[in-house]
């Protein structure tokens, strides 16, 4: 039973820092972006 | 870095670590469940901050159909990409409450199915958004936004409407009630995630707004190099 609790709490924050990870790269991903529109 | 951004996520960080604490630690022990019942601060604050994302998905996208603003567009995605995230987080801790204490990891009743629904309504509206390529897409995807958001309210009223597995409400309009020092950790949950909420829309927020005006560029640079 606890051990469902655990799991609930570790995935709620799994899939919340999944997300963040994917903002993270979209961020690098559009940096990288605007550093080539401002070199052509 | 804005600096108003890191003191919300500072002030997000020390609310979600207090809701915690009151969930965990503060909040007594449910008599039939036991521990297994404190997924509910987490469950329900997630249900409910989903529910806000896509209420305020509903409202941008209104707007956007009526000013076709950009700015609108882009909170319009960001609330409902992170009302996914909340919903799958709901669809997740759902079925891992459900197992020990109903002996099942999942049943189609009402509640599920239409939250199930819901939240393959909001990722067909992302997946939209990401793959298609006509100039349209922002009001394809505000249009199918509205009509999703519908869902919410059949989600949040299916417990009245029809007899489910799922409990019925314990807070609001008909609930059974609950302890006093349960509802405070709820509540503290509820004001935790839904700043998370609001912090992960501002981020994803601010980079589509930088994602459209790279997009601008390029193309009043496409413009610029016709005409010459």
């Amino acid at each position: 039973m606890i051990r469902n609790l655990f799991l609930a709490y570790a995935a709620t924050w799994a899939i919340h820092l999944a997300y963040m990870r994917f903002l993270a790269s979209k961020y690098a991903r559009l940096a990288r972006e605007e550093r080539e529109l401002e070199k052509k | 870095m804005n600096k108003k951004l890191i003191i919300f996520a500072i002030i997000t960080v020390a609310l979600l670590a207090y809701g915690f604490r009151q969930a965990m630690f503060i909040a007594p022990t449910e008599e039939t469940m036991g521990d297994i019942q404190r997924i509910f601060y987490y469950h329900v604050s997630s249900a409910f901050s989903a529910f806000a994302c896509f209420f305020l998905n509903m409202v941008a996208s209104l707007v956007y159909l009526k000013s076709r603003n950009p700015k609108t567009d882009a909170f319009a995605l960001a609330a409902a990409e992170v009302g996914v995230v909340f919903c799958t987080v709901v669809l997740v801790t759902g079925p891992l409450w459900a197992k020990p204490v109903w002996g099942i990891w999942w049943t189609w009743d009402a509640r599920l199915t239409s939250t199930l629904v819901l939240w393959l309504i909001f990722v067909s509206y992302l997946l939209l958004r990401r793959f298609s390529t006509a100039g349209q897409t922002p009001v394809l995807a505000a249009v199918l936004s509205i009509f999703g958001s519908v869902d919410v309210v059949f989600v949040y009223m299916s417990i009245r409407w029809f007899r489910t597995q799922h409990p019925q409400p314990v807070m609001g309009p008909g609930g059974g009630g609950l302890d006093p020092r349960m509802a405070h950790a709820l509540l503290w949950n509820f004001l935790a995630f839904a700043c998370w909420g609001a912090l992960l829309i501002w981020m994803r927020y601010i980079l589509e707004r930088r994602h459209q005006l790279i997009e601008e560029a390029y193309a009043m640079r496409a413009v610029q190099g016709v005409a010459r």
